[in-house]
């Protein structure tokens, strides 16, 4: 034990240092770490905060998929709304142009192309100044005509922004329009758009097949979509603030009523058994504080019954005392009457037995004694009746109680206990009676060597090691000696006599003060015994000012 | 030394027994079984001491002791089958001088009859002041400004004891041997409850003794006088 006392040193020691290097750390590191804690520590803390915190995460993250989808499917159907429209459009158109083509009677180049530039700016560009449609009339790739018309075009957009793949493609089967996503610049300072191409064919008389295309760029569609892109952001915003709010407020709703549950369970600990949840209504949580009221009561009415069982019990102990005693006292009186005019008895066994009768009746008031002491600590019936004492006084008085026994036994008595008072908050009968028990023990098992006595003392304790040389303990006797009737040779210990009860009473009286009573020994070696008391009644004991083994340093 | 002896105790056989060994010591005996008579019995056979059990049929010893306490200052020895400290302060509180706890030894309980009965040799005339107190040991008495104030012959002893040797602290055990006649180790309870008692008849506020000062840690001593 004293093994524990060390380690529990080192560990504080060690504590210290690591705070030491904790401290030297400061910066703006620190104030970081000492947020991070801090958030930590009140997300640990708070029930409210994590179930906020994981609903709106949650909710973002649901939000986020699911806008994305819808997103992405507005952006598909006005995509291909735009695309048939512009198909359909294109094939009017086209077959519009194909008409004026054939109604036309130009014949030479000038003419020709003054009638291109007449049918795609009048019939084909859009109206006014509607950008929503492009026009370029260019030559097909397959076109072998003598004659070359000039590419004409309305608006930025020229052939550059039509694929040699769909060029291609409308020359392989000139009968079919041909549709191609892509993206052009209208205004400069707009950057690319995406726009739809929708190429076809026309033939034009004596200058052979033409390659018409229709561009139509999506500014509308884009900005519909990013009009559509904002309000799923605002949305998503207030949608995920919302949910928030209302995991607080129902979180709020349950978390009260259980931290108020925490708040009765605590007083309820603490004693108070009366205290009661209240319980409205027939929800869970009213279920739960009428479960938690049912609890208590039954821990109430059980503890009551303890107290009672407990009262009964001592009541008995008291009353066995009294019965028992007062007859005991008749005897012991009658038989020290007889045994003192033993000398008058006539016949020597009578006188013999009267001897006999007072010894025996000796042993069995020490065991009553120590039986009544025994069951009032059972009963919890013992009570410290403290005061300030100098315990150096206390092992003196013992000391020189013991001196007749120790002279008989040959086994010199002596104290070591240093000059500084070693004052406590004990129960000195209780304390007496304790070295008493320690000290009469060392000298009847110490074969006549020196017994030593130390006191020690610290700020938080005091400590009496009392040492024999004697017969020691053999390895896990030392765990033994307290135990009731304990006897550690059967053989022996008929002649040093003692009820049995001793060590189990002084380790009683040691935990009634909070204190520590263990023993050490070593075959051969000897025993130590080490009482420690906390100096302040009732605080607790964490170390010893002596050490248990005479190895410990 | 003659003396009388009130033995108050239910149990017979015990009562007996006291008196056989009261009688060997050469001690006058008288009986009484129960509580309520015993006052009675009490102020016809005028006892030097009187050996009370705590618990009696009729009426509880400690008030037995409060009623003679309350017409005489006659020494008290409680007969306990209790040792628990509230029970023992509450006898002492009652007006018991000391207690046997049963079972005792003969040679015991004679020695405490014996301490208590000690006091009938008469003092040297002697003139003591503690305090604001003169204390006249051989009358017996002990006035403030000519008042007498009533105190039992334990409690004179235990003030004559500190007023004595007003320089020195007595240890509790010291005023056991020297006020109780305890030869070994007695209970300190005595005298820590007897104090009590003392205080409350002779301080002007017992809740700040001035006369009879407590040295913490150590035991008691006389205060500074005229203090």
């Amino acid at each position: 034990m004293s093994g524990s006392g060390a380690v529990r040193l080192r560990s504080v020691a060690g504590g210290g240092s690591a705070r030491g290097a904790r401290r030297s750390l400061g910066g703006p590191w620190g104030v970081v770490r000492r947020v991070l804690l801090g958030a930590r520590h009140r997300w640990r803390r708070s029930l409210r905060l994590r179930v906020v915190t994981t609903t709106m995460l949650l909710g973002v993250f649901a939000i986020t998929v699911l806008g994305s989808v819808l997103h992405a499917q507005i952006a598909n159907g006005l995509e291909r709304s735009r695309v048939s429209n512009a198909q359909y459009e294109a094939l009017a158109l086209t077959a519009q142009a194909q008409a004026q083509w054939l109604n036309s009677t130009s014949a030479s180049v000038d003419a020709l192309n003054q009638a291109a530039t007449d049918i795609v700016t009048r019939i084909l560009a859009a109206p006014g100044p509607d950008p929503r449609r492009f026009v370029v009339l260019t030559r097909s790739v397959s076109n072998d005509s003598d004659i070359v018309l000039a590419s004409v075009r309305t608006g930025a957009p020229d052939q550059s922004v039509v694929s040699p793949e769909l060029q291609q493609a409308l020359a392989d089967d000139p009968t079919h329009q041909h549709t191609q996503l892509t993206e052009v610049t209208v205004d400069r300072s707009d950057g690319p758009v995406p726009a739809v191409v929708v190429g076809t064919v026309v033939e034009v008389p004596n200058a052979g097949l033409y390659d018409l295309f229709f561009i139509y760029p999506m500014e509308q569609e884009v900005a519909t979509m990013a009009l559509i892109g904002r309000a799923f952001v605002v949305a998503g915003a207030t949608l995920t603030l919302l949910v928030g709010a209302v995991a607080w407020v129902v979180t709020r709703q349950v978390v009260t009523p259980v931290r108020r549950a925490g708040e009765v369970a605590q007083r309820l600990s603490s004693g108070r058994l009366n205290e009661r949840m209240p319980a409205k209504g027939e929800d869970d949580l009213a279920l739960l504080a009428t479960s938690f009221n049912n609890m208590a009561d039954s821990l109430q009415s059980q503890i009551r019954q303890l107290e009672g069982l407990s009262a009964v019990q001592q009541r008995f102990v008291s009353d066995v005392s009294h019965e028992l005693r007062t007859p005991l006292t008749t005897i012991r009186m009658a038989v020290d009457v007889i045994h003192g005019n033993r000398e008058e008895f006539v016949d020597a066994s009578v006188a013999r037995s009267a001897e006999l009768l007072a010894g025996e009746l000796d042993r069995f008031e020490e065991l009553l004694a120590d039986l009544l002491e025994i069951s009032r600590f059972d009963a919890g019936a013992a009570a410290l009746d403290v005061e300030a004492v100098d315990l150096r006084g206390t092992v003196e008085s013992v000391v020189a109680a013991a001196r007749p026994l120790a002279e008989k036994r040959g086994s010199p008595v002596s104290v070591l206990a240093g000059g500084v008072p070693a004052e406590a908050e004990v129960d000195e009968r209780r304390v007496a009676r304790i070295l008493r028990n320690l000290v009469v023990n060392a000298i009847e098992h110490g074969d006549g060597r020196p017994v030593d006595i130390h006191v020690g003392v610290d700020d938080d304790a005091v400590a009496v090691v009392v040492e024999d040389h004697g017969v020691g303990l053999r390895p896990g006797e030392a765990a033994n000696v307290f135990t009731r009737f304990w006897r550690a040779d059967p053989a022996r210990a008929r002649t040093t006599g003692g009820t049995g009860l001793g060590l189990s009473i002084s380790l009683e009286d040691a935990r009634l003060h909070n204190g520590w009573l263990q023993a050490w020994g070593e075959p051969g070696v000897g025993s130590r015994f080490r009482l420690t008391l906390p100096r302040r009644a009732g605080s607790t004991l964490h170390a010893s000012p002596l050490p248990l083994s005479p190895e410990d340093p | 030394m003659k003396g009388r002896v009130l033995v108050v105790d239910d149990d017979l056989a015990l009562a007996e027994m006291l008196g056989i060994v009261l009688r060997g010591e050469g001690l006058d005996s008288e009986h009484v079984a129960d509580g309520s008579s015993a006052l009675e019995v009490f102020r016809g056979y005028r006892p030097d001491l009187v050996l009370l059990d705590v618990m009696l049929p009729g009426q509880d010893g400690l008030e037995v002791c409060r009623q003679i306490r309350a017409e005489s200052g006659v020494p008290i020895v409680m007969l306990t089958a209790k040792t628990d400290t509230v029970d023992v302060v509450l006898g002492l509180e009652s007006g018991a001088d000391d207690y046997v706890v049963k079972p005792f030894k003969p040679q015991e309980l004679i020695a405490r009859v014996r301490a208590r009965l000690r006091r009938g040799d008469e003092p040297e005339p002697e003139r003591l002041g503690i305090g604001d107190l003169a204390i006249d040991v051989a009358g017996h008495s002990v006035t403030r400004g000519g008042e007498p104030l009533s105190l039992t012959p334990l409690e004179f002893d235990l003030l004559v004891a500190l007023a004595r040797k007003p320089w020195q602290v007595f240890t509790r055990e010291v005023l056991l041997e020297q006020v109780w006649g305890y030869r070994h180790a007695g209970d300190t309870r005595l005298v820590n409850v007897h104090v009590q008692r003392l205080r409350s008849k002779i301080e002007h506020d017992p809740e700040h003794p001035e006369i009879v000062v407590t040295v913490r840690g150590v035991g008691y001593k006389a205060g500074q006088a005229g203090a």
